[in-house]
């Protein structure tokens, strides 16, 4: 949204300070994104008159003429090509040295034969309006010599503000002009139109009907849902044409493109008063008649931007007659546009249901500003008074007389709102207590109208208001106008929250920093892809056919980001992730149907060397292998699902995690991906995070006594797994065996084929007394011989 | 006397000797000076008894000085020695150290720690909820009207009929007021999805902190201290912050909290668009709808609340000039960030 310093300066009738003001609109009520000053490049150009014109020597378009500047060196020759140029009038003079809109910068040139000093200018030349058939003829009383800026009043600033949806009114010069006025003490009083004359608009009054007729046009309101208040105003004779400068000006201030009279007034009242109007040409009116009703089902019209819009029942046309000429609160149609052949003129103010119009436009794909007004709420209230000055305005530059008073529709009349306000009640939501009278004040200064009721305040609200329904809007209106600055920021005693940390916070900040302490970078990657399950859950308008499911595990998006490494050229990688996972929920969630289960999961992916290369070691680093991956897997267990327990997984392929009831809650494996050939093998684990209380860890004694150590290799026949041979070996030894570890593996020569040696590392203790060495020979050997019993394992002759 | 006098100061002058002494050198001199059997020193000790008392005190009193002097100067030059032993000829010690794979939390989760950290000790605590929400927690219970925008297919992902991902973390705000009493000092972090394509300042999924505080008594007033002493402590102890009025259907009064533009400090730069402000976070008072749809009596209890973006506020931070870097988990981006891990 775009206003004109200079155009709110007309309306409070005082100057404005461009920084100033967007400062104080900042801190109020909306946010000034940008101040952009125009035409400020036009600071060379000054008021020139011209003392006599003749003809040039040797060019018969061309004139010379003699230009009083200013100038202490009398009058210069300046040579023109415009044929409107006249002797004894003003007009912008750009001097030698001066620098143009578009960059030209004047020199002192021959032009056919005779030196121009600078150049009389166009309003084009000056980027003031496309008109280049002549030079710009100045109304000014300035003195030849002013600046130009100072003498027309051109220079401005435009405010891009950024308004709140719940703020229509602000979406004007009017409305913004009232913020600043509340500020500065002002007055808003709209500026008189010049020529114009409100005595030209014959008076009218709603009528609480659906139908009438005025000045021969029948106008029937058949959606009153749609259209809640309607009026048309007929105005005959007048002529279409170019706006007077004073019109196009405004316009181009804010952005907008003069187009011709009619379309720049109701445009003006557009920017001014935040009413869309519409104008159409009462000759290509069928009947003439103008009905609001809901579209027919494949109801088409042409709209103004030549595309054929098909409408639908939830839409709300403009017909005349016989067909469709509006969508309603949206665009009108080529058709029954206004043209330069248009002698009188159908204007229509309407109140659009915002809904209604939100839905249009977005199902349309078709967007105005007038509709961007409408789906944001109108003044309801104001409507007859933007409708007088429209007219006034109209007849103002365009002519033509209004014959009957305009129709006003409003078949369910409403009463402006009252909300009542506990003055308390300020200070208690504030912090801060606001005297009644200041509260009067400010609510009054905005355009609330305020009366004591009881202990409260009954506050009418302004119909350009329609945000303020209920007692806290009107506080935070005062809060905002006495300005949130006022409120100090000192801390006042609190109680401490009744409510814990959610303790799946603690568990996963306790996982990622393990993780990251293992070498592992946390990765955090988008839960939409491909679908990666039988249970995964869809999106029903995805983005893209690629991001059409939400994951059921983390570990094919991590993959995904260990190609991305690959192709940077990244070798060592190793990622983790916690995150939430989605399956389809069995339809009986807390959240009823559709709704899908969630599930913190943990997953980590490792590829590369297993640590950097370090130059006390000439050898190459080894790279990670399925061993690196069950240790990265057994932590993650160890951590996400305490009391899980491991084994081989079912197919062979790496391992599982099993649950307390008997579910797999993890697994790890090597994974399949679309390697580059010199990337290392890929690893990849993922556990399910499950809420397990960690038992309290009680303090052992530390024993004071000696191990004894023994060091045992064994021949495994084959089908026999370590794992196997050390639960037997725990078991036949008995307590006194404190650790029993796997220190080496051997295949080959000098033992039987098919089977292995494995090498173990027992550690016995007894923490009462010293143990004899007899002693542990003999629970070595009875473990043994249990060993050779049940698994037909014996010790490795060397 | 006096003699022994004239060779204990004659002694006292070997001192000097001491801290140029070799290994081999400082051996020779402890036995000569101070050896058991012939040392110097030790002879003239034995022959203190001699003396006649007067004589024997005074230069009893000197010797033993004496003899104290020359133990710890020979200590100090023996721990001298030995510590120059342990360099090892011919060795750089500029050569690197043996490394380790090093790992770290992402941005975001340190950002969001951070954050929760300092509103921790503000007294809040941090809980969390579902990723898919019904419209009820998303939307109506924040007070949303039936047909605002957001409610639209093109702005959400709905996974059924009701049934969307969040698009905020503020239905959490929803889910602690119908399960806990007042006083409630929460911040709640967590992902949160809107239908934007990835750019460079948009994500479909991003990451959002949001907080609630509801109890007797609290106002305005308490909501700014509690935000602007957020700001000083994240950023900096005299960071400039401001509110100014905004809008959100959950919040009234609504603010938006501006802190000084940590590029340029306030002097207007590109960054900021030369207003000198970084917008941080969307705020306000509780709607008293909001605590009314939770069956919490909004005559009695008010409230604030807000939300930011870690994902924002880590890349203006930090300087990081496309979001999606984030997703991509290039190892390389991660590490650079990696530093910050406790």
């Amino acid at each position: 949204m775009i206003v004109s310093r200079r155009w709110l300066e007309a309306l409070l009738g005082c100057a404005l300070d461009a920084r100033e003001t967007a400062e104080r609109l900042t801190m109020q009520c909306a946010a000034v994104d940008a101040v952009l000053p125009l035409h400020q490049e036009l600071d060379g150009v000054l008021v020139a008159r011209v003392l006599e014109v003749r003809p040039h020597p040797n060019a018969d378009r061309l004139s010379l003429c003699l230009v009083d500047a200013g100038g202490a060196e009398g009058p210069i020759e300046v040579v023109c090509g415009a044929p409107n140029v006249q002797a004894g009038k003003t007009y912008p003079y750009a001097p030698v040295g001066a620098v143009l809109p578009g960059g030209l910068k004047l020199e002192r040139k021959k032009i056919r034969g005779v030196v121009s000093n600078g150049m009389l200018c166009s309003a084009r030349e000056l980027g003031l309006g496309l008109d280049h058939e002549g030079i710009l003829e100045l109304d000014t009383t300035a003195a030849p010599g002013a600046r130009f800026l100072d003498a027309v009043p051109v220079a401005d600033h435009q405010f891009v503000l950024d308004v709140n949806a719940n703020r229509p009114d602000l979406l004007c010069h009017k409305g913004v002009a009232r913020e600043l006025a509340a500020a500065l003490g002002a007055a808003v009083k709209l500026p008189a139109i010049p020529g114009g004359n409100p005595a030209v608009v014959p008076s009218f009054r709603p009528v609480a009907a659906a139908q009438g007729v005025v000045d021969g046009v029948e106008v029937r309101l058949e959606d009153p849902e749609g259209a809640p208040r309607y009026m048309i105003a007929v105005i005959r004779g007048m002529t279409v044409g170019k706006s007077p400068a004073w019109l196009a000006s405004r316009l181009t201030a804010v952005g907008q493109r003069p187009i011709n009279n009619v379309v720049d007034a109701t445009n003006y009242i557009l920017h001014e008063l935040n009413q869309p109007l519409h104008a159409f040409d009462l000759a290509r009116l069928r009947g003439p008649a103008v009905v609001v009703r809901r579209a027919r089902p494949m109801e088409r019209v042409v709209t103004l931007d030549g595309v054929e819009r098909t409408m639908t029942p939830d839409m709300t046309a403009i017909c005349d007659a016989e067909r469709p000429t509006i969508v309603a609160g949206v665009m009108g149609s080529a058709e029954s546009e206004v043209s330069e052949a248009t002698t009188d003129l159908v204007l229509e103010c309407a109140y659009f249901q915002p809904t209604r119009i939100r839905r249009t436009r977005r199902a349309l794909e078709l967007s105005s500003d007038s509709s961007y007004r409408f789906e944001r709420g109108i003044d309801l209230l104001g409507m007859p008074d933007a409708l007088r000055r429209a007219i006034e305005l109209i007849v103002a530059v365009a002519g033509g007389a209004v014959r009957e008073p305009p129709l006003d529709l409003w078949p369910q009349p409403e009463q402006p709102r009252t909300v009542f306000l506990r003055p308390e009640r300020v200070a208690h939501l504030l912090g801060v207590s606001v005297a009644r009278g200041e509260i009067e004040r400010l609510l009054s200064s905005v355009g609330f109208v305020v009366a004591p009721k009881d202990e409260r305040l009954a506050v009418q609200v302004p119909g350009w208001r329609p945000d303020v329904t209920r007692e806290v809007d009107l506080i935070e209106e005062v809060a905002r106008l006495r300005g949130y600055d006022t409120f100090p920021d000192e801390w006042r005693p609190f109680r401490p929250s009744a409510v814990p940390d959610a303790p799946v916070e603690h568990l996963l900040a306790r996982i990622r920093e393990q993780l990251a302490r293992a070498g592992f970078y946390e990765a955090r990657t988008i839960p939409l892809g491909p679908a990666d399950g039988p249970e995964s859950v869809e999106v029903l308008n995805p983005l893209s056919a690629e991001e059409r499911y939400l994951r059921t595990r983390l570990l094919p998006g991590l993959v995904r980001r260990v190609e991305h490494n690959w192709s940077n050229r990244n070798r060592d990688v190793r990622l983790f992730e916690v995150g939430t996972v989605f399956r389809r929920g069995k339809g009986q969630g807390a959240m009823g149907t559709g709704a899908p289960e969630e599930q913190v999961s943990l997953a980590g992916v490792l590829t590369g060397a297993r640590r950097p290369p370090h130059w006390t070691e000439a050898a190459k680093v080894p790279d990670m292998d399925i061993w690196d991956l069950k240790q990265h897997f057994e932590l993650a267990v160890g951590l996400a699902c305490q009391g899980a327990a491991m084994q081989v997984a079912a197919d062979g392929v790496g391992w599982e995690a099993v649950g307390a009831g008997g579910e797999i809650v993890g697994r790890a494996s090597a994974l399949e991906s679309d390697a580059p050939v010199w990337a290392a093998p890929l690893f990849g684990f993922e556990v399910r995070v499950g809420l397990g209380a960690p038992a309290l860890q009680q303090y052992r004694p530390l024993p004071a006594t000696p191990p004894v150590e023994r060091d045992v290799a064994l021949v495994l026949p084959a089908g026999v797994t370590a794992a196997a041979v050390s639960e037997r070996f725990r078991r036949a030894a008995g307590p006194l065996l404190e650790r029993l570890e796997v220190f080496d593996e051997y295949r080959g020569d000098n033992i039987p084929a098919g089977t292995r040696s494995v090498a173990w590392h027992c550690s016995f203790r007894d923490p009462a007394r010293t143990l004899e060495q007899a002693e542990v020979d003999r629970l070595v050997a009875a473990a043994l011989r249990v060993l050779e019993d049940e698994l037909d394992v014996r010790r490795r002759e060397s | 006397m006096r003699d022994l006098l004239a060779s204990l100061d004659g002694l006292r002058e070997r001192l000097r000797e001491i801290p140029q002494a070799d290994e081999r050198r400082l051996q020779e001199l402890k036995t000569e000076i101070l050896g058991r059997k012939a040392g110097v020193l030790t002879d003239i000790l034995k022959a203190l008894p001699g003396l006649a008392p007067e004589a024997r005190k005074a230069a009893g009193g000197a010797a033993n000085a004496l003899k104290r002097e020359f133990e710890t100067a020979i200590d100090a030059r023996e721990r001298e020695l030995a510590h120059a032993a342990r360099r090892i000829p011919g060795v750089d010690l500029t050569m690197p150290g043996r490394p380790q794979w090093r790992g770290g939390l992402h941005l975001v989760t340190q950002v969001v720690d951070e954050i929760c950290e300092i509103f921790r000790e503000l007294g809040f605590t941090r809980v969390v909820g579902p990723e898919a929400e019904t419209e009820r927690y998303n939307f109506f219970a924040l007070n949303f009207p039936r047909d605002h925008p957001a409610l639209d297919a093109q702005d959400s992902f709905y996974l059924g009929d009701d049934v969307l991902l969040r698009t905020h973390t503020s239905p959490v705000q929803i889910r602690t007021l119908e399960t806990y009493r007042p006083p409630v000092r929460v911040v709640i972090p967590g992902q949160v999805y809107r239908r934007d394509p990835f750019d460079p300042s948009h994500s479909p999924v991003f990451e959002q902190l949001e907080g609630l505080a509801v109890d007797e008594g609290l106002s305005f007033v308490d909501f700014k201290a509690t935000l602007s002493a957020f700001a000083r402590k994240f950023f900096s102890a005299d960071t400039q912050v401001r509110f100014r009025p905004s809008f959100f259907p959950f919040t009234e009064p609504s603010a938006e909290m501006d802190v000084q533009c940590q590029i340029c400090m306030g002097s207007g730069c590109p960054t900021c668009k030369q207003t000198g402000w970084m917008e941080i976070l969307g705020s306000g008072m509780v709607h008293p709808a909001v605590l009314e749809n939770c069956g919490v009596d909004s005559e009695r209890y008010t409230g604030f609340a807000w939300g930011m973006g870690p994902h924002r506020i880590a890349m203006s931070r930090h300087g990081i000039p496309d979001i999606r870097l984030f997703f991509e988990s290039d190892v390389r981006f991660l590490e650079q960030f990696a530093g910050l891990v406790r």
